[in-house]
């Protein structure tokens, strides 16, 4: 008695596990239970029970309730899809003036609004396009093709890729330095040569599109959500959803609404890409000081003016910051959008995946990572220059970096005109390099992955049969045991003992949704695999943290690491682990690892930093030990900073997961990636987008709801 | 007398979600435990004062005795819950936004504890800014701008931006473009509370030369007794959003109202603070000596004068007309007594 007088939490908790263990044991597995394969829920069985909602038929097979719940939202995917296609096909019929055709029209609403969107943003990449690589259908878009053809000379030539590069140089060098400036300079040496130049113009005029749009609708969005407290409460869960949402389910209902291609890509990133922007701005508008304001108030602003020459300027910082994670949600979403048909990298780097041509792969990965790196850097550096003084420079000095880049494209046309001298009969490799026409290793890399396979295949394919046996089978074995009601169990009642009942009844509510959902098995054995991923990654990034924590430079040598890797997109680490062990889980599970390691290395270091440096001296003076400061101070100071890098390792892993399922898993994403490729796929892909969501919000809502009390607890922010 | 420029009725500020409901059914007598039992909390407490032209009143009180509510309901940062509050004989709670941003843009000025200036813009063009708002011409405001650069000992610095001036320097940009548009009324929030002790002297010095030019309507904020003392023609010191005593520094020194009061008066140095005329005798005018003191002379200067002689020393005004008397065991009495009644 006394124990659990002293310990009430623990003993609660030893309760919930004995509970849960209880029920497990209890709930025998139905002899008629078995693990289904992909896509055999869509068979007609007669062994199945089916009951019909809203006039959906809903076919499921049927268990003890405390062993599987019955799919009671299986219409939702169904009925998502209908309104979808009511929507977009039925709702409101009316009349619209066909430019082409030169007659009236009649056309749903919502379809008419899609098409003339599809087509703006259509001609806004296009615009972009053609200046970076030259090309006729801007100008057709303000004339007609009779008219080009009348005049074949009437076509955008596009820019020498050595202005482009050289322009690059300047920027970079105008927002950073000598250092950023010669890896922009490089970077797009290197792209050119390696004849990658086209499909990263490509990108890039994706981005060049859909940053700016993301930028000015969050920042409208931030700017309403900080004035009013009602827009702010609508779009709270908004943001929430879309922070844990695998940036690959958004883009099923893309493809519905706005079909195949960049147009499509571009509306669909910027509905992952302003969520951030948003946060941010309001982030940034709140960390205001409060006299500032009150200071432009007294100066006479009215509310426009203080928006613009006081809040704005004063929150520069923080909203640039959100222009730099715009930029790099727009270029992940860039490579993964190939898989609704946008052209650049990432469709390339598919093409590659798809033929097996690991050395092409790398190439165009390579290419991501170098343009991933240096829109971070180039971004970032925007975010942290201070505003300088120049009223007392002259003309020349004031504009020596436009006078530079002036005499640059001079310099690049003449170029590109002598090119056409030297390289008569083939490219003019000084004006563009044309695709796969440049210099490649991909002969190299493949030769050198062969002969890994060749070498090392056996300890390989031990190391994987080990793994796929001994370890994953097993455990995904163990979770597909877990009777519904005992997972139930373990998850509320952990809400319970960590945030009572609010917490309990929120993830409640999104356990729920995924029992109810048709895919509880699949989550399960995504939870298996983000499980397994998170607990490795954890191990390693805590270790390396704290090692790397112990000295100065390893510390910040670390950090840089970390940055740099953040920026590759998720798709991007496919690319080696393919190499190394094919197509299986392993391969899989490996990705999963190494990306999720980033945040929890670079969590345990910024913790462990952040331990006020008063602390240190007072236990350095109480004579502790290295050792002892580290498990005595240190720890439990950073501990709820590093349980905020569990947060993001689990957000990390369940989003390689769903990539992954691009190897072939049978999990969440796998299903996801199916709906792609379905044409009424729209609703089971959003479903399984949010089913995915709720999964992080699960446990972002108990990590971050333990947090808050342990800060609170130790009087930390 | 003329109108007062600053006027307050029965000011109230309470905040909480029922507080207006709440101080209507009070029938003006606001108890702050049973406001904060439902969830109230009162920043200022019925404050009627009234500051007429040219008098710096500061209000003195330690932090969350409501002194920087009661002043931005003045400038109507906040919205009073109760009460009116009349500028220059305008009922500030009536006007409307328009005529609100107006009368801050040609009527009023404020000073901030952070100095809160625009990071992104230089020393002048931080100057500039209230004008540049009001619509004045880029020009013209840069160059008031320069005026007020130099008014402030500033000269040199003008293209600085924020983040490379001292604290010191930095409130000084804030005077500056408080004073930018010639305000009638001047508000300071415990201007020089975040600067170091030596250099926070320095700057009362330059803020009582300013006044003596600009004769200016002042409403200043202060957490320091001495300061207050130091600067004001009168003090209001306030205690949990009441105003305890509003009175002139002499006054609040010899007669402290409440037991609140007397806390800070204790260790004032009464001879560097009171005059002359405070404490002398104004009924004995006959069989006085030789000795001739100025009334409004501090104690301090001319107590070795007045100690020395053995009669009673007179004292008169600038007119050397007699207006009094004052005798050495007055000023024994004064500097050393009365103090004995605290312990």
């Amino acid at each position: 008695m006394e124990l659990i007088k002293k310990y009430p939490k623990l003993f609660q908790w030893l309760f919930l596990l004995i509970v849960f263990f209880a029920l497990c044991f209890a709930i025998d597995v139905p002899e008629t239970y078995k693990f289904i394969r992909g896509q055999a829920e869509f068979v007609k069985d007669p062994n199945q029970s089916s009951y019909i909602f809203l006039g959906k038929e809903v076919r499921y097979y049927a268990f003890d309730v405390f062993w599987r719940l019955p799919p009671l939202l299986g219409w939702l995917p169904i009925w998502i899809n209908d309104s979808l296609f009511f929507l977009m096909n039925e709702w409101m019929p009316m009349e619209f003036w066909n430019e082409d055709t030169q007659e009236f029209k009649t056309r749903p609403l919502l379809l008419q609004i899609s098409r003339n969107l599809t087509s703006f943003m259509t001609f806004l990449i296009e615009l972009i396009r053609e200046i970076l690589l030259g090309g006729l259908e801007t100008i057709v878009a303000f004339t007609s093709w009779d008219w080009i053809d009348k005049n074949p000379w009437a076509e955008l030539p596009g820019l020498p890729w050595t202005i482009v590069a050289a322009g690059a140089a300047i920027l970079s060098y105008k927002l950073s330095g000598k250092g950023l400036a010669l890896f922009a300079g490089l970077t797009m040496i290197y792209i050119s040569i390696f004849g990658q130049w086209k499909p990263s113009m490509q990108t890039l005029s994706f981005i060049l599109v859909a940053a700016p749009l993301s930028f000015i609708f969050g920042l409208g969005l931030g700017i309403a959500a900080f004035k009013s407290k009602r827009v702010e409460k609508a779009l709270y869960p908004i943001l929430l959803v879309m922070q844990t949402m695998p940036q690959y389910a958004v883009l099923v209902p893309a493809l519905v609404l706005f079909g195949v291609g960049d147009h499509a890509a571009v509306i669909i990133t910027m509905v992952v890409a302003v969520p951030p922007m948003i946060l941010l701005t309001i982030l940034g508008l709140r960390a205001i000081p409060p006299e500032v304001i009150e200071a432009g108030r007294m100066s006479g602003c009215n509310n426009w003016q203080l928006m613009l020459k006081v809040l704005i300027p004063t929150a520069r910082r923080d909203i640039l910051i959100g222009v730099n994670q715009v930029i790099m949600v727009c270029f992940s979403m860039a490579v993964i959008s190939a898989f609704i048909g946008a052209k650049g990298l990432g469709f390339n780097l598919l093409l590659a995946l798809n033929q097996l041509n690991i050395g092409l792969a790398l190439e165009a990965g390579l290419c991501i990572s170098l343009i991933a790196i240096l829109l971070d850097k180039m971004s970032l550096a925007w975010a942290n220059k201070q505003t300088d003084y120049f009223g007392n420079l002259t003309f020349l000095q004031r504009n020596k970096n436009i006078l530079f880049f002036a005499s640059t494209v001079v310099i690049g046309i003449i170029l590109a005109y002598v090119g056409t001298f030297l390289f008569k009969d083939t490219f003019n490799y000084l004006f563009e390099v044309p695709h796969n026409k440049g210099l490649s290793t991909a002969d190299f890399w493949n030769k050198g992955v062969d002969w890994i396979f060749d070498t090392f295949f056996v300890y390989i394919k031990a190391f994987n049969t080990w793994l796929i046996q001994d370890v994953l089978q097993p455990m995904r074995a163990l979770y597909l045991r877990m009777p519904a009601i005992a997972t139930l169990v373990l998850v509320v009642g952990s809400g319970y003992l960590i945030g009572g009942i609010r917490s309990a009844i929120v993830v409640c509510a999104l356990t729920l949704f995924i029992a109810l959902s048709p895919w509880w098995d699949r989550a399960l054995v995504t939870a298996y695999m983000a499980t397994f991923g998170v607990v490795i990654s954890c191990i390693i990034g805590f270790t390396v943290g704290t090692l790397c924590f112990q000295n100065k430079h390893s510390t910040s040598f670390m950090l840089g690491v970390c940055d740099i890797f953040q920026t590759f997109p998720s798709f991007v680490y496919l690319i080696p682990v393919m190499m190394l062990f094919g197509i299986t889980d392993t391969s899989v599970l490996i990705a999963v690892i190494v990306y999720a390691t980033i945040p929890a290395t670079r969590y345990t270091i910024e913790g462990l930093r952040s331990v006020p440096t008063g602390l240190h001296d007072a236990a350095t003076m109480s004579g502790v030990n290295k050792f002892q400061r580290l498990t005595k101070i240190e720890f439990p100071l950073a501990f709820p900073h590093m349980m905020l890098g569990l947060n993001q390792t689990i957000v990390f892993a369940l989003f390689m997961v769903i990539i992954g399922a691009f190897i072939g898993t049978e999990d969440l994403g796998q299903y996801i990636l199916k709906a792609l490729s379905d044409k009424n796929g729209a609703g089971i892909g959003l479903t399984l987008g949010i089913c995915v969501a709720f999964i992080g919000l699960i446990f972002d809502n108990l990590i971050r709801t333990w947090v808050g009390q342990r800060k609170k607890h130790l009087g930390i922010d | 007398m003329s109108e007062p420029v600053i006027k307050c009725e029965s000011v109230y500020k309470i905040f909480g979600e029922n507080a207006q409901k709440m101080l209507d059914e009070s029938n003006g007598i606001v108890d702050a435990k049973t406001f904060q039992e439902n969830g109230c909390i009162v920043g200022v407490n019925n404050a009627s004062f009234e500051v007429s032209k040219g008098e710096m009143l500061v209000v003195m009180g330690l932090s969350g005795s409501g002194k920087s509510t009661l002043l931005r309901c003045i400038s109507r940062l906040t919205d009073a819950t109760g009460g009116k509050i009349f500028i220059e004989g305008q009922d500030l709670l009536q006007l409307n936004n328009k005529e609100l941003i107006d009368l801050r843009r040609n009527k009023m000025g404020m000073v901030f504890q952070s100095f809160a200036l625009l990071p992104h813009k230089t020393v002048v063009e931080n100057i500039a800014f209230p004008l540049q708002i009001k619509g004045i011409k880029t020009e013209d405001s840069i160059s008031k701008a320069m005026d007020m650069v130099k008014l402030v000992g500033l000269d040199g610095r003008e293209n600085y931006f924020p983040r490379e001036l001292s604290g010191g320097q930095q409130q000084r940009v804030g005077i500056a473009r408080s004073l930018a548009v010639e305000p009638d009324i001047w508000f300071l929030d415990e201007p020089f509370s975040a600067l170091d002790p030596l250099i926070r002297k320095e700057m009362q010095d330059e803020f009582l030369r300013l006044q003596e030019k600009l004769q200016k309507t002042i409403m200043f904020i202060t957490h320091d007794f001495d300061e207050a003392l130091k600067l004001a023609d009168r003090i209001a010191i306030m205690k949990d959003g009441i105003i305890e005593q509003l009175d002139t520094p002499a006054n609040i020194v010899l007669n402290p109202a409440t037991e609140y009061v007397r806390k800070f008066t204790e260790e004032v140095p009464r001879e560097k603070v009171l005059l002359i005329e405070d404490v002398m005798d104004t009924s004995t005018k006959d069989n006085l000596g030789d000795l001739k003191v100025l009334k409004d002379e501090i104690i301090e200067n001319v107590a070795e004068k007045i100690l020395t002689q053995e009669k009673s020393v007179t004292v008169v005004d600038s007119n050397n007309k007699v207006v009094g008397s004052i005798n050495p065991t007055k000023i024994i009495n004064t500097v050393f007594g009365g103090r004995k009644n605290n312990n």
